[in-house]
C-alpha cells in the first residue's frame, strides 16, 4: 500500500513510516521540520501540508491512505501560525487526500481532547463530549481540529476514515508534551493532587497508527497502552523530582520563578485524570500493547 | 516510606481478586500500599472501638457484580467505612467494596486521591457501570447525602430513595444485596448540620454533635445483610414501574435494619 505521513519528522510520525516500510508498504512524508537520518525507502519532502508544492506530492505519489500526524501540540507556543496548523493544515490534508483518490485516512488526534475536571469520569469513551475547554484555550485548537476531522465523516462518505485520540506517548526519543515535562529540572505539580496518567510507549503508539491505516479503520477510537499510573510514579520512575505547588500559585504563573515555564499542561490536567477506554479500538484491530507503563517511563528514563 | 501492615491485613490483601500492576496499582487507581495501612487503621475501630458484628455476609457474592444497597445513619458516613471493613474482613474470600463518593471531594486536595486510592470512585453513573461490568463490589447509599443529614431522632428511618441504582442494577443486571448498619447513627448523633458552614468548606454541610464536633463516640455497630434480589428488566422502564422496585428494595431494608437495631441492643 502507498501510505503518505503528514507530519512525518515529528517522533510518531518517524516511528509510524519506519513500522510501514518494514511491513512492506511504499511510504513518503511531509514534514516543514527535517528528518536527516531518513532510510533510503522513506521519501521526505521538506514541504508545509498547507502550501501548493504539498499537492504536487498528492498527485504523483498518489497514496492509497493517508496518516496525518502534522498538529501541534507544542501548547506554550501559542501563535497564529499553530491555530492555522491545526484547523487549515488538516483541512488541506483531507482535501488533497480526497481530490487525488486516497480511500483511507488517519486522523491522530490527542486523548486530552475529553479534558480534564472533578467530575470528568475515569475511562472516557468515544461518544463523550469535550470538557472543560476553556479552562485550557490552547487545548481548544485541538479538539476543533478533532471536531473538524469528523467532518470528513460526511464530507467525503466514500472515504475511510480513523480518528485516533492518542494517550501520551512516552518514549527513548523524549520528545513530546509529555516528555517536555517530565524534562524541567523540578517537575512542578499540583499539591494534594495525584491524578492518573495513561502512557504509551511511542512505539506503540506508531504500532496502533500502522494498525489503523492498515485495517482502513473507520470511526473514532481512543487509543491507549498499559494501565495508568499516578503522576507521582510516573516522575519518580522517570527519576525526576516532583515540585508540589499550591494550585493558585501554578495558576498566577508564579511557577515560573526560577523555573522553566510549564509546557502547556494546565493546572486541571495536573489535577485531574484524563482516562481513556481503548476497547473498541483494541476490539477493531487487534492491538496490544507491548511495554507495560513501568517499561514505557523507564524507556524515557534511560534514553533506550 | 512503608507504612506498617497488619500481618491480618496482609494476608487478606493477598487473597483480594483485583488486578495490581507493577507498581501496585490496579486499572481504577486503587493502591496497594494504601489499601494496606487504611485497612490496618480501620481494624481496630472496626474491632473494638464501634464493636462491629456483621450477620448474613454469606449472601454476598464471594465473586462477580453485585451491589450491596443500604441504608446511611450518622452525620458523617462511618457506615460506609465498615461496611467496607466488613466486605474485607469478614468475608471469605475477602472483597473490596467500592462506593461512590460525593462530587465534591474529589476536588479537595490529598481526599481525593485518598478515595481514590481506597477504591472509592467519584459518584458518576459512568463509574458505577464501569465497575460492575468489571465484575467489582458497589456500595451503595440510595438515600445519598440527605441519609447522612438525618438527625439523631432519625436514625432508625430511611428518607427517600433515589431511583438510579435499581436502574444501575437492572441495566447491568447485578443482583442487590441489601443490608442494614445500626448504631452509627448513635455514634455521630447530629442534632443540627450546620449548612452555611458547610458550603464555606466546600460540603454540603458539616453535622454538628452534642460534644460539637462530629467524632464518633463508640457505640456498638451491627450489620446485617439480608439475602440477595435478582430483578429482572432492562433499566428502560417506566419511572412507575422502577419505583414499584425501589419500594419493594426499600422494603427489605427497613425490615434488616429493625434486625440490625434489636441485635445490636441484645447484646
Amino acid at each position: 500500500m502507498r501510505v503518505l505521513v503528514a507530519g512525518i519528522a515529528g517522533k510518531l510520525g518517524r516511528l509510524t513510516a519506519l513500522r510501514l516500510a518494514a511491513a512492506g508498504h511504499e511510504v513518503e512524508g511531509l514534514d516543514r521540520r527535517p528528518w536527516r537520518d531518513a532510510p533510503r525507502e522513506v521519501r521526505v519532502h521538506a514541504l508545509d501540508v498547507r502550501k501548493r508544492p504539498a499537492e504536487d506530492v498528492f498527485r504523483r505519489f498518489r497514496p492509497e491512505a493517508v496518516v496525518h500526524l502534522a498538529t501541534v501540540a507544542q501548547l506554550s507556543l501559542r501563535t497564529e501560525d499553530q491555530l492555522r496548523q491545526n484547523l487549515a493544515g488538516t483541512r488541506a490534508v483531507f482535501d488533497a487526500a480526497h481530490r487525488h483518490g486516497a480511500s483511507r485516512v488517519v486522523f491522530v488526534g490527542r486523548h486530552t481532547y475529553y479534558g480534564a475536571a472533578p467530575d470528568s469520569p475515569l475511562y472516557h469513551t468515544e461518544d463523550e463530549p469535550p470538557v472543560e475547554v476553556g479552562s485550557l484555550p490552547q487545548l481548544a485548537d485541538l479538539v476543533a481540529a478533532d471536531l473538524y476531522a469528523a467532518s470528513a465523516f460526511w464530507r467525503f462518505p466514500g472515504m475511510r476514515v480513523a480518528i485516533l485520540r492518542v494517550a501520551y506517548a512516552l518514549g527513548p526519543s523524549r520528545r513530546g508534551l509529555l516528555a517536555s515535562y517530565l524534562s524541567l529540572p523540578r517537575v512542578p505539580t499540583v499539591l494534594g493532587y495525584d491524578p492518573l496518567v495513561q502512557v504509551v510507549h511511542e512505539e506503540d503508539a506508531a504500532e496502533a497508527v500502522a494498525l489503523a491505516a492498515e485495517k482502513g479503520l473507520h470511526g473514532v477510537f481512543n487509543v491507549a497502552g498499559p494501565p495508568p499510573l499516578p503522576l507521582s510514579k510516573v516522575i519518580s520512575a522517570a527519576g525526576r523530582k516532583a515540585l508540589p505547588l499550591p494550585a493558585p500559585l501554578l495558576r498566577l504563573g508564579l511557577a515560573r520563578v526560577g523555573l522553566a515555564p510549564l509546557p502547556g499542561l494546565a493546572a486541571a490536567h495536573l489535577q485531574y485524570p484524563v482516562v481513556v477506554d481503548d476497547r473498541p479500538f483494541r476490539r477493531a484491530t487487534g492491538f496490544e500493547p507491548r511495554y507495560d507503563a513501568l517499561a514505557t517511563v523507564e524507556s524515557f528514563r534511560h534514553g533506550v | 516510606m512503608r507504612t506498617p501492615v497488619l500481618p491480618e491485613v496482609d494476608r487478606r490483601l493477598r487473597r483480594l481478586e483485583l488486578r495490581f500492576g507493577p507498581l501496585g496499582f490496579d486499572p481504577f487507581g486503587v493502591s496497594r500500599d494504601q489499601l494496606g495501612w487504611s485497612f490496618s487503621l480501620l481494624w481496630p475501630f472496626y474491632r473494638w472501638y464501634f464493636r462491629t458484628r456483621v450477620h448474613g455476609q454469606e449472601n454476598i457474592p464471594t465473586r462477580g457484580r453485585a451491589m450491596l444497597v443500604g441504608n446511611h445513619s450518622g452525620g458523617i458516613p462511618i457506615d460506609a467505612l465498615l461496611v467496607i471493613a466488613a466486605a474485607f474482613f469478614d468475608l471469605e474470600p475477602p472483597r473490596l467494596a467500592h462506593g461512590m463518593v460525593d462530587k465534591f471531594v474529589a476536588a479537595i486536595p490529598f481526599v481525593g486521591d485518598l478515595a481514590r486510592g481506597f477504591g472509592q470512585l467519584t459518584g458518576l453513573p459512568e463509574h458505577a457501570v464501569r465497575l460492575l461490568e468489571d465484575e467489582q463490589l458497589l456500595l451503595v447509599f440510595p438515600e445519598g447525602a440527605r441519609g447522612t443529614a438525618k438527625l439523631y431522632p432519625d436514625r432508625l428511618g430511611l428518607v427517600d430513595f433515589g431511583t438510579g441504582f435499581v436502574r444501575l442494577a437492572l441495566q447491568t443486571k447485578s443482583p442487590i444485596v441489601p443490608f442494614a448498619c445500626a448504631g452509627t447513627g448513635d455514634a455521630v448523633p447530629s442534632v443540627l448540620n450546620a449548612e452555611r458552614l458547610g458550603r464555606l468548606l466546600g460540603a454540603p454541610y458539616i453535622p454538628i454533635t452534642p460534644w460539637g464536633l462530629p467524632l464518633p463516640r463508640p457505640a456498638r455497630v451491627d450489620i446485617v445483610f439480608g439475602e440477595a434480589m435478582t430483578l429482572s428488566g432492562t433499566g428502560a422502564e417506566e419511572d412507575e414501574v422502577i419505583e414499584r422496585e425501589v419500594a419493594s428494595v426499600r422494603a427489605r431494608i427497613e425490615a434488616l435494619l429493625e434486625e440490625a437495631e434489636r441485635r445490636r441492643r441484645e447484646r
